[in-house]
C-alpha cells in the first residue's frame, strides 16, 4: 500500500503497529492523502498537527468522526445541536464547553477517586484466584463507564449495554448499519432517562443540565441529549484503550513495571509518558473554504485527520520518541487534543488510568502476556487492545 | 526568575498545577494562574522550568 497517497487507517497493519508508518510518512510525505471514504488528509507532525488545531476557521469540528457517517440526514434531525462541545465551533462551542468542565475540574474529579479506587480494587481482586485475565476485556473496559455512569446519574448495571453502544459507534466504522443502530438505541435511551428526569430530577450531570439556564432560557433537550450522549462517547472507549495499552506495556517490559513498584515518585512522569506513547484518540476536522497547508491543496469539505497519536511520536519534538522513557520530564503531549477543544475529561481520564494501574500493580505485581493467545487491537478513532490474555506471576 | 502565564493560550491541560501546586492553581474551567507574585522562590525555579517545557499550549512563558 502507497501510505502516502492512499492511506487506510482502518488497514490491520495501521491498527497494529501505525509507528512505523508514522515516521516514515514524516520524513517522505508529512501530510498524506488518501481518497477512500472521500479525500482525507492525515498529518503526522506535532507542528501540522498543532497548528491545524488552533486554526478553527478553516478547520471546522462540524464533524469528528474519522470514518464519516453514511447515511442521510433525516429532515429533522434528532440531535440538531450534534454533539456539543466537540461537534460545535465558536461560539456554541465556547458556552456549551462551558456547562461542562466544572463536572471534571481538579476538585471534582478528587471526588469520583474513592469509588474508582473501589471498583478497581474489586475487578483485580476477583480476577486474581484465576491467575490468568483478559486485562483488556475483564478489567480496563469494566471501569470507566462505571465512573461516567455514576456521574450521569445511570445504571452501573447496564455498563456493558452502554459500552455496546459507544463500541458500535465508534470502533465499527466499516459497518453503517451497525454504528447508526449503536447511536439510536443510546440516544433513545437517554431521551428516555431526560423525560424520567422532568418529574424527579436529582443531582446528576443530566438532571442539572435540564435545570440551568442559559440567558434566562432552560437549555433546549437536545442540547442536554447531545452533550449526554458526547460524555458517555468520549468517556469510555478512550480511557479503557489508555489502560489497556499501558497494561499492555507493563506486560511486555518487565523493567518498565519493576520500576513502577520500586519509584514511586516516578507516577506523575510515566502517567504522562505512557498517555504521549500510546495515545488513544484520533479526531477529524472539516476544511472549510479552498485553503493550502503545508503544501497540500485542500479543498472544502475535505476531512483532515487529528493524528494526535502521531504528533506525540514526532522526533523534532520529543528525544528518543519511539521510546517509552517512564522518567521522560519534557513531555509536551498532546494526547488530549491541543487548542479550544482540549479534552474536557482529562482530569478524569488521568485519574481513572493512574489509579487503574495502581490497584493492578498492587494487587498483581507480576505478569506477562498469555503464550500463544492472541492480542487484539482496535483503532481508527480510538486505538487500544480489546483482548489482552496475560498471567499472574 | 520570573514566569507569565498567557490567559489567551491556557486552554487547561493542568499540567503546570500536577508540577507545581505551590506555584499554580486551576479554576473550575481549569484555567491557570500564579500563585506567586514576583520572583519563583529559588526551591522551585526547577518545577517552574518543567512547568513551562511542559505546557502542550506554550502559555507559560520565563520573562528575561
Ligand atoms: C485517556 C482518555 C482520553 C483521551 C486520550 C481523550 C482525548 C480527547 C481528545 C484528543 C479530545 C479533543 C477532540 C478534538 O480536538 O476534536 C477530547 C475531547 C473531549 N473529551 Fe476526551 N479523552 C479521554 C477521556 C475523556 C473522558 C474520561 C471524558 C469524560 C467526560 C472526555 C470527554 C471529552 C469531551 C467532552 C471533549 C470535548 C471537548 C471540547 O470539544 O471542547 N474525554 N478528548
Ligand atoms: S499546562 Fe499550560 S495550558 Fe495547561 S493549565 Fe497550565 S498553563 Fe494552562
Amino acid at each position: 500500500m502507497d501510505w502516502a497517497t492512499d492511506f487506510d487507517v482502518l488497514d490491520p497493519r495501521y491498527v497494529g503497529d501505525p509507528f512505523p508508518i508514522w515516521d516514515e510518512l514524516r520524513r517522505s510525505c508529512p501530510v498524506a492523502h488518501s481518497s477512500r471514504r472521500g479525500s482525507n488528509w492525515l498529518p503526522t507532525r506535532y507542528e501540522d498537527v498543532t497548528a491545524i488545531a488552533h486554526d478553527v476557521a478553516h478547520f471546522s469540528s462540524m464533524e469528528v468522526a474519522v470514518i464519516p457517517f453514511e447515511g442521510e440526514e433525516p429532515e429533522e434531525p434528532v440531535l440538531p445541536y450534534g454533539l456539543p462541545p466537540i461537534s460545535s465551533d465558536p461560539p456554541l462551542h465556547t458556552w456549551t464547553r462551558r456547562l461542562l468542565l466544572p463536572w471534571f475540574s481538579h476538585k471534582k474529579v478528587a471526588t469520583y477517586e474513592p469509588l474508582t479506587r473501589q471498583l478497581c480494587r474489586r475487578l483485580v481482586a476477583g480476577l486474581a484466584p484465576a491467575g490468568r485475565a483478559d486485562a483488556a476485556a475483564d478489567y480496563a473496559q469494566q471501569i470507566p463507564v462505571r465512573v461516567i455512569a455514576h456521574i450521569l446519574g445511570v445504571p452501573a448495571e447496564l455498563s456493558d449495554t452502554f459500552t455496546g453502544w459507544v463500541r458500535d459507534v465508534l470502533e465499527f466504522a466499516d459497518e453503517p448499519e451497525r454504528r447508526f443502530a449503536g447511536m439510536q438505541a443510546l440516544i433513545r435511551y437517554f431521551l428516555s432517562e431526560l423525560e424520567r428526569r422532568k418529574g424527579e430530577p436529582g443531582e446528576d450531570l443530566l438532571s442539572v443540565l435540564l435545570q440551568t439556564e442559559v440567558g434566562g432560557e432552560p437549555l433546549d433537550h437536545a442540547l442536554v441529549l447531545g452533550t449526554a450522549a458526547l460524555v458517555l462517547i468520549a468517556g469510555v472507549d478512550t480511557t479503557w484503550s489508555a489502560i489497556g495499552s499501558s497494561l499492555w506495556h507493563l506486560a511486555t517490559h518487565e523493567g518498565d513495571r519493576k520500576r513502577l513498584l520500586a519509584e514511586q515518585e516516578l507516577w506523575p512522569l510515566a502517567i504522562e509518558e505512557l498517555l504521549r506513547a500510546y495515545s488513544p484518540v484520533t479526531m477529524a476536522r472539516i476544511v472549510q473554504g479552498d485553503v493550502t497547508f503545508a503544501g497540500c491543496p485542500m479543498k472544502a469539505g475535505d476531512r483532515v485527520l487529528m493524528n494526535f497519536p502521531a504528533a506525540n511520536r514526532d522526533p523534532a519534538v520529543f528525544e528518543e520518541a519511539d521510546k517509552v522513557l517512564l522518567d521522560r520530564e519534557h513531555n509536551r503531549h498532546i494526547a488530549f487534543g491541543s487548542g479550544i477543544h482540549r479534552c474536557a475529561g482529562s482530569n478524569l481520564a488521568r485519574m481513572e488510568l493512574r489509579v487503574a494501574l495502581e490497584e493492578w500493580l498492587a494487587a498483581v505485581p507480576d505478569f506477562s502476556l498469555e503464550e500463544g493467545a492472541e492480542v487484539t487491537w482496535a483503532g481508527g478513532q480510538v486505538r487500544g487492545p480489546r483482548s489482552l490474555p496475560v498471567v499472574f506471576g | 526568575m520570573r514566569i507569565r502565564i498567557d490567559p489567551d493560550r491556557c486552554q487547561g491541560h493542568a499540567r503546570c498545577f500536577a508540577i507545581s501546586p505551590e506555584l499554580f492553581e486551576v479554576d473550575e474551567y481549569g484555567y491557570s494562574s500564579l500563585r506567586v507574585e514576583g520572583d519563583v522562590p529559588p526551591q522551585l525555579e526547577e518545577k517552574a522550568r518543567l512547568a513551562v517545557a511542559n505546557c502542550p499550549e506554550f502559555a507559560i512563558e520565563e520573562l528575561a
